[in-house]
């Protein structure tokens, strides 16, 4: 009986330990990123931080203007195309296909979401950007592959979790507008489709902020420029690149504006998770 | 009394197991029939059978011919969805989409091709009249639906059902997930809609379907046992079965 009771309070001091270490990591690093990169920011201005299109850290011009425009180019690129695929495959999974395709298609699905970003770069490296040099013009490095790259890698983040919002909506939808006399693709795009919607947001703010994070996928493939694309064929440097490919060898005022760019980025997640919050409660109180 | 439904010899099986065995009813227009019976008897499968909506469930196959007006729901002929227009349904759980009340009741006159606006705006109202509902909810039909209450969702559902005009209303044990108050209100309304339409409702209450039908027929484990007058079947049951259940003897 003691020694139940003893090792009951060794096991919740264990995680009590647990979960603190991982909200202490959390804070730790968040205080230390803005800690680093707000005193940049505080002096050159947000205003001209945030949009200057000038990045010369040797000449003390510490504009990330190219770097945000790149990084949304390129995010909305990707979004362009995915969202769309990831949604029809999630219906044709959760509604249309029979129970054992919707099986293979999940563990594929399953598979594209465990490659590691470096080979999705890799790929586009050898495969998407020769094929665009070849086709399409320009040096092939450029928005447009990092926008095909970094849409194939969120596919799985929006077909997932918009497939389980569609299973999640009451079959009895389903029933009562077949039992009205609409048809199955009716009652998908006008009842379930919209019931789900909240969850659906919910998978693409997700795949948005996937997208938004990701760098060594999209370092290989987009060019890094750090000027303002012209094109969809034009090289561009985002936010992620701009730090991973400067870091080496940043010091003093350029090492300071590289953790801006972090802060920047830290504020852009954030403020993302909290539109997924907002969009899943918006969900609860729908009666979903 | 003209025939409604013709049901002959109807099977169903799921996959190996035969829920219904060989089931002849007729059904009569602006008559409310009551199918009663306990769990698992086959009741609901037979309801199903009416508007076919058993095919949503795999590895299900029925056997028969249904007639409705003459007119054989199982030939090939038949389109399901236009049949399904004809024979609406109302469930037990009472399910409004997550939309407003005016948009729950458009829907069906949506999808079947009415876009008006004045014509949808008198639908909706026509139906909320026909369901009892629009006195209570006439003030707020851009509200979401489920704000309602569990027998307001009832009548929505069953004024969802009235805006796509069938002729025939399956009814699938709608009172029992309601309160006494909210069921005797919708006793009232299946004794006002049958004037207008033919209404086959599935009960567990036997007061209920005494209360509100014309006929009723009792399943028993895939049969049909009896089928006469409500007043025939609970007063003088001639089925053995029949009697031991009305009286409560199982069940």
């Amino acid at each position: 009986m003691k020694k139940n009771k003893l090792s009951e309070g060794l096991v919740e001091i264990l995680l009590r330990i647990s979960a603190g270490a991982s909200v202490l990591a959390i804070i730790i690093i968040t205080v230390f990123i803005f800690y680093k990169g707000i005193p940049l920011i505080a002096k050159v201005g947000i205003i001209d931080f945030l949009f200057n299109l000038k990045w010369v850290p040797t000449n003390g011009s510490f504009g990330i203007g190219a770097m945000v425009i790149g990084s949304l180019a390129v995010t909305f690129c990707s979004l362009v195309w995915s969202v769309p695929l990831g949604i029809m495959t999630a219906i044709l999974m959760a509604e249309i296909a029979p129970p054992k395709l919707a099986d293979v298609l999940a563990r594929f699905v399953e598979l594209l979401a465990g490659i590691p970003s470096v080979v999705y770069g890799f790929f586009g490296l050898i495969v998407i950007v020769p094929f665009i040099r070849n086709h399409l013009g320009g040096v092939g490095l450029s928005v447009l592959a990092g926008a095909i790259v970094l849409g194939i890698m969120i596919l799985p983040t929006i077909i997932n979790i918009s497939r389980d919002a569609i299973l999640a909506i009451p079959k009895e939808y389903k029933e009562n507008s077949l039992a009205l006399g609409a048809t199955h693709y009716q009652s998908i795009f006008r009842v379930i489709l919209p019931a789900a919607s909240s969850g659906i947001i919910t998978a693409i703010v997700l795949g948005l902020g996937r997208a938004i994070g990701e760098t060594m996928a999209v370092l290989m493939v987009t060019g890094n420029a750090a000027v303002l694309p012209d094109s969809l064929l034009a090289p561009v440097r985002t936010m992620t690149s701009n730090i991973v490919l400067e870091m080496g060898y940043a010091a003093g005022d350029h090492q300071a504006a590289l953790f801006a760019t972090g802060t920047v980025l830290f504020i852009f997640i954030v403020i993302l998770n909290l539109a997924v919050s907002i969009s899943m409660k918006a969900g609860t109180e729908n009666g979903n | 009394m003209k025939t409604k439904l013709e049901c002959k010899e109807v099977k169903v099986f799921y996959k190996d197991f035969q829920a219904l065995h060989g089931i002849d009813m007729d059904i009569f227009e602006n008559r409310v029939t009551a199918l009663i019976g306990p769990s698992g008897c086959g009741k609901s499968t037979f309801l199903r059978t009416i508007n076919r909506l058993n095919e949503l469930i795999e590895g299900t196959r029925t056997e028969g011919e249904i007639y409705l007006d003459e007119k054989n729901i199982y030939s090939n002929e038949i389109d399901v969805v236009a049949l399904r227009k004809k024979v609406g349904m109302v469930f037990q759980k009472p399910s409004v989409f997550p939309m407003s009340i005016y948009e729950n009741i458009a829907y069906g006159p949506k999808i079947h091709g009415i876009k008006n606006k004045g014509k949808l705006d008198s639908i909706v109202e026509k139906s909320l009249v026909a369901a009892n509902l629009w006195q209570e909810v006439k003030d707020r039909i851009h509200k979401p639906a489920a704000g309602l209450s569990g027998g307001q969702q009832q009548r929505l559902v069953i004024a969802r059902v009235l805006a796509v005009e069938p002729e025939v209303i399956l009814m699938d044990e709608p009172a029992s997930a309601l309160d006494p108050i909210s069921t005797s209100k919708l006793e009232e309304l299946i004794g006002e809609l049958k004037k207008q339409y033919t209404i086959v409702i599935v009960t567990h209450n036997m007061q209920q379907a005494a209360r509100v039908s014309d006929f009723t027929g009792f399943f028993l484990n895939g049969f049909l046992i009896e089928y006469s007058k409500t007043n025939d079947l609970f007063v003088n049951p001639h089925d053995k079965k029949t009697e031991d259940y009305i009286t409560g003897r199982f069940g």
